[in-house]
């Protein structure tokens, strides 16, 4: 089993400039960085597995999108969650993008068009809070960010994969795709946000000392 | 600053914003340049802080300080260039992929030109006695080469002043010498202060000039030479004769998929109710891979382990061995505490965890209440009630992880190095705490490279060899 | 499922002599042309100058790359008969249309799969920064996030059977596995936060937040050969759009 303490030294979060937390400054500390990586890095793991498992399992999806669309609200968890813990200007972006790296480096068959999605969907969802001028991180806030992120997908797929489709089908895979992704990547990104800060991990960012 | 580092506390004190309590208070200390010093006292003293704050690294916006903290003269976070620090978890202080770039990031952090960087890099390769090169990956390295290398980075610079934080904490004993051996090695032309903080006091007495204790109530003590930490007192033990067979591993062994060397050779393990068996040997032996097997966590690759009828009554298919089990019914008979106690949590109340295990096995909520009060009474938990689970310390969440795992009074309890980065009080805590799961009727099973857990509890030992194939 | 333990190549392979900025720059051209293609001639053309490719990223034996590409192909397939099940074309313009879209998904997807193989991320990440520009405490800590993922893979393991020990098993029931995995990756997720800020006060404690400019001890070249490879990617393009015009197929997004 791998070797990790436990080492619990609530001396280190203070290391970690708390300070610039409460006083909401929008330079990025190098744990604001670190951890928004590893959110990406993350998922970028959870992303490659399941790929994997779509690929496998994938035929019957395969012969009708509309019912993977559902799912489709994992993928676009980064882009939402990573500004509702660090809380800082391209946090969604920087995550998602992190993320399809990772899903690319791990060996991902879909290489540049990982990257692709990637950057784009980290961009339609960073606007949500852009929209907001990046100060309050709320329901709200999270939900427009992942109807938006969701949209993109849905273009993206529309526009690359799915163009001779009729306008009902098109509508219809959208429509599916939005509506997981507010609920898997809006109201799971606040809930799981609430869950990290209850665990004690957020404690050197905002978000895991004010209630959302 | 050149050279080593004069240390200066006076009065020195700090609260964290957050809290009443004073950290750390009334320290005065003076370290002359080039001195080794071994700061020593019980967990909540503050030598984290302390150390901490020698390290430039408490923002003083974090909290209130209280007299003087001088480094040559200037306040920490003016020198912070000028010090070298080391943690606890290599893994978490480890940035690059290849050692020599490892080493080389803190060098680039401060604008070293190229040129002459890699000279800087190579020599505290050597200082420390790293000689794998600088490609090698730092994944393939041991918990103690790891920490050899943070060492190596954190000497590149020639720091005034090298922080040592826990350094052995998380390392079995070979890699805990290696990396003594390795300080001493690298501050023996006395060019750098050292502060040490070590709760393996013992081992790291021969190695320092001083040592200082911090007081709980705030001050220190400077202990004289030949001073020796007061021994930890162990329960009193009385042996239990075995008593029947609970579960047997024969010639078990396994190999992971794809992977030419086993990861446990082919071996025999048996566990007698009332019996305690500690596997020990050096790392690499598979000392945690026999835990997961005799767990039912892992299935072997040759060999089976064989339950016995004590633990197999009650199966709805008595014929298959315990990885096959349903986890509903393994859970009742065979209880696993793994080495990383968070990985076991799945709810957010301690109250919630401990009713849980019964729950699984089927029990109604009213009796997993009861048993849920009756551990927490039992294992000083009932304060914790309603706290998440991920927010108690160390030692807190260790002894949860044993209360969950008793919850529903297994026969057998296995568990993996469970007093892994104890300090102190925990560690004798825990012992106690296991000691009195001894209670002759129970098989206890601990995977530990803690030799004093061996005496403090096992009644058989079970020492694994060296694989072959492996330096 | 066991995770790759390390990301990139285990050694140089001969596409890895171009310089990560290069590659992404083809990367970006033949992207860029692709996206706004619409006809048969263009991914294919674009194709076969990818597969030129694939031995000099050391994907030479056609098992390795199919076993890096089949889910890719896959799928590609599945594109062309989705368009024709639910498009509203008809007949052999339906499967023609089809095969024109999965084509292009092949041919945008290859190009990564090739820098991939050929690319070490730290290489990556030293190219960038020097040559793009891109903000060395991003690149860098990511790089120091991007260690971590052989430790989370071996931790997602450890969890589940942790879990399995706790009484906690999937069965077959999918709702139970659903609840399963968000459990354990929650536990993997609090792991990794609480993992992420201790390496984050590591590098500060290393002078990663100084605010003085970092040097790069491996440093990254650009010389002719990347050159040369951008113009050559940008001449597979116009020869692509050129085939593709000349053959009357040229229809690209817009019109």
């Amino acid at each position: 089993m791998p070797a990790q303490g436990v080492w619990r030294s609530t001396v280190a979060d203070a290391a970690v400039h708390p300070s610039d937390a409460a006083r909401g400054t929008s330079r990025w500390r190098t744990v604001d960085i670190v951890v928004t990586a590893v959110l990406g890095v993350a998922f970028g793991v959870v992303f490659w597995a399941w790929n994997l498992l779509w690929a496998a399992v994938g035929t019957a999806f395969v012969a009708f999108p509309p019912g993977q669309a559902f799912m489709y609200g994992v993928w676009l968890l980064p882009a939402v969650l990573a500004p509702l813990v660090v809380r800082k200007a391209g946090a969604g972006l920087f995550a998602e993008l992190i993320a399809a790296v990772v899903s690319a480096l791990l060996g991902s068959a879909w290489g540049s068009i990982v990257l692709l999605y990637g950057l784009l969907q980290g961009a339609a969802g960073e606007a949500g809070y852009a929209v907001f001028g990046w100060r309050r991180y709320g329901w709200p806030q999270a939900v427009l960010s992942a109807a938006l992120a969701g949209a993109m997908a849905a273009v993206l797929d529309l526009y690359n994969y799915y163009r001779d489709w009729t306008t009902g089908w098109m509508t219809t895979y959208t429509g599916l795709i939005v509506i997981s992704s507010v609920v898997v990547a809006g109201i799971g990104g606040v809930a799981l946000t609430r869950a990290l800060a209850a665990s004690g991990a957020l404690s050197s960012f905002a978000s895991g000392r004010t209630r959302v | 600053m050149i050279g080593p580092a004069a240390i200066r506390l006076a009065g020195w004190g700090f609260r964290h914003a957050s809290r009443r309590a004073w950290a750390v208070r009334d320290v005065d200390l003076s370290v002359a340049p080039g001195e080794r010093v071994l700061l020593t006292g019980t967990s909540g003293a503050g030598k984290s802080t302390l150390l901490r704050a020698l390290g430039g690294l408490l923002e003083p916006e974090s909290g209130d300080t209280a007299g003087e903290l001088t480094l040559d003269g200037a306040p920490a976070d003016r020198r912070r260039q000028q010090v070298g620090m080391v943690f606890q978890d290599p893994d978490s202080q480890l940035v690059m992929t290849r050692a020599g770039d490892d080493v080389a990031f803190g060098l680039e952090n401060t604008g070293t030109p190229p040129e002459r960087i890699w000279p800087a890099v190579d020599a505290a390769l050597d200082a420390v006695g790293f000689t794998l090169g600088r490609d090698r990956a730092t994944a393939a390295l041991s918990g103690g080469e790891k920490q050899r290398l943070v060492l190596a980075g954190a000497l590149a610079p020639r720091p005034g002043l090298l922080l040592l934080d826990e350094p052995t904490a998380q390392l079995d004993p070979e890699g805990a010498a290696l990396v003594r051996a390795t300080v001493v090695r690298a501050v023996a032309d006395r060019s750098a202060t050292l502060v040490v903080v070590d709760h393996d006091v013992e081992s790291w007495l021969p190695l320092v000039d001083r040592v200082v204790e911090l007081l709980p109530g705030g001050g220190t003590v400077e202990h004289p030479p030949g001073w020796r930490p007061a021994p930890l007192r162990l329960p009193a033990r009385r042996p239990h004769p075995p008593g029947e067979q609970l579960l047997a591993a024969l010639a078990t062994g396994f190999t992971h998929r794809g992977s030419g060397t086993p990861a446990l050779l082919p071996t025999d393990a048996e566990l007698r109710a009332g019996r305690t068996l500690a596997v020990t040997g050096p790392n690499g032996t598979g000392k945690s891979t026999l835990a997961l097997l005799l767990a039912g966590l892992r299935a072997p690759t040759t060999g089976t382990v064989r339950p016995g009828p004590a633990l197999t009554a009650g199966l709805r298919r008595p014929d298959r061995p315990p990885h096959r089990w349903p986890a509903g019914e393994l859970v009742q008979r065979i209880g696993t505490v793994f080495q990383q106690p968070e990985h076991q949590f799945l709810t957010g109340r301690v109250r919630d965890e401990l009713s849980l295990g019964a729950l699984r096995a089927g029990a109604g909520n009213a009796t997993a209440a009861r048993r849920a009060e009756e551990l927490m009474e039992r294992l000083g938990l009932a304060l914790l009630a309603e706290a998440n689970p991920f927010t108690l310390s160390g030692g807190q969440q260790r002894r949860l992880s044993v209360a969950t795992a008793l919850a529903t009074s297994p026969p057998v309890l296995v568990l993996d190095e469970p007093t892994f980065g104890q300090d102190r009080e925990t560690w004798a805590e825990l012992v106690a705490l296991l000691a009195a799961q001894q209670d002759g009727e129970r098989a206890l099973c601990l995977v530990t490279h803690d030799a004093a857990v061996v005496t403090a509890l096992a009644d058989d030992v079970l020492t694994l060899g060296r694989p072959v194939g492996v330096p | 499922m066991s995770a790759p333990l390390s990301l990139g190549p285990a050694r140089p392979v001969p596409l890895s002599a171009v310089n990560p900025v290069a590659q992404l720059t083809a990367i970006v051209l033949v992207t860029g042309v692709l996206l706004i293609s619409g006809d048969l001639v263009t991914p294919a053309v674009l194709l076969v100058v990818d597969l030129a490719l694939v031995p000099a990223a050391g994907l030479g034996r056609p098992a390795d790359l199919f076993r890096r590409t089949w889910p890719l192909l896959f799928s590609a397939a599945g594109v062309a008969w989705v368009n024709v099940a639910f498009g509203s074309l008809e007949g052999a313009a339906a499967w023609q249309s089809g095969a024109t879209w999965a084509l292009r998904v092949v041919a945008l997807a290859l190009p990564g799969v090739l820098l991939v193989a050929a690319t070490d991320p730290v290489r990556l990440a030293d190219a960038l920064t020097v040559h793009w520009r891109v903000s060395t405490r991003f690149a860098y800590g990511s790089l120091a996030a991007l260690r971590l993922v052989p430790l989370l893979a071996a931790e997602w393991e450890s969890i589940r059977l942790a879990r399995r020990a706790r009484g906690v098993e999937a069965g077959g029931n999918p709702v139970a596995s659903a609840r399963l995995l968000s459990g354990t990756a929650f536990a993997l997720l609090v792991g990794a936060i609480r993992r992420a800020t201790r390496l984050a006060t590591a590098m500060d404690a290393r002078g990663f937040d100084s605010g003085v400019v970092r040097t790069n001890a491996r440093g990254s070249v650009l010389r002719p050969l990347d050159g040369w490879f951008v113009a050559g990617a940008a001449a597979a393009c116009a020869v692509a759009v050129t085939a593709s015009v000349l053959t009357g197929a040229w229809s690209p997004v817009f019109s």
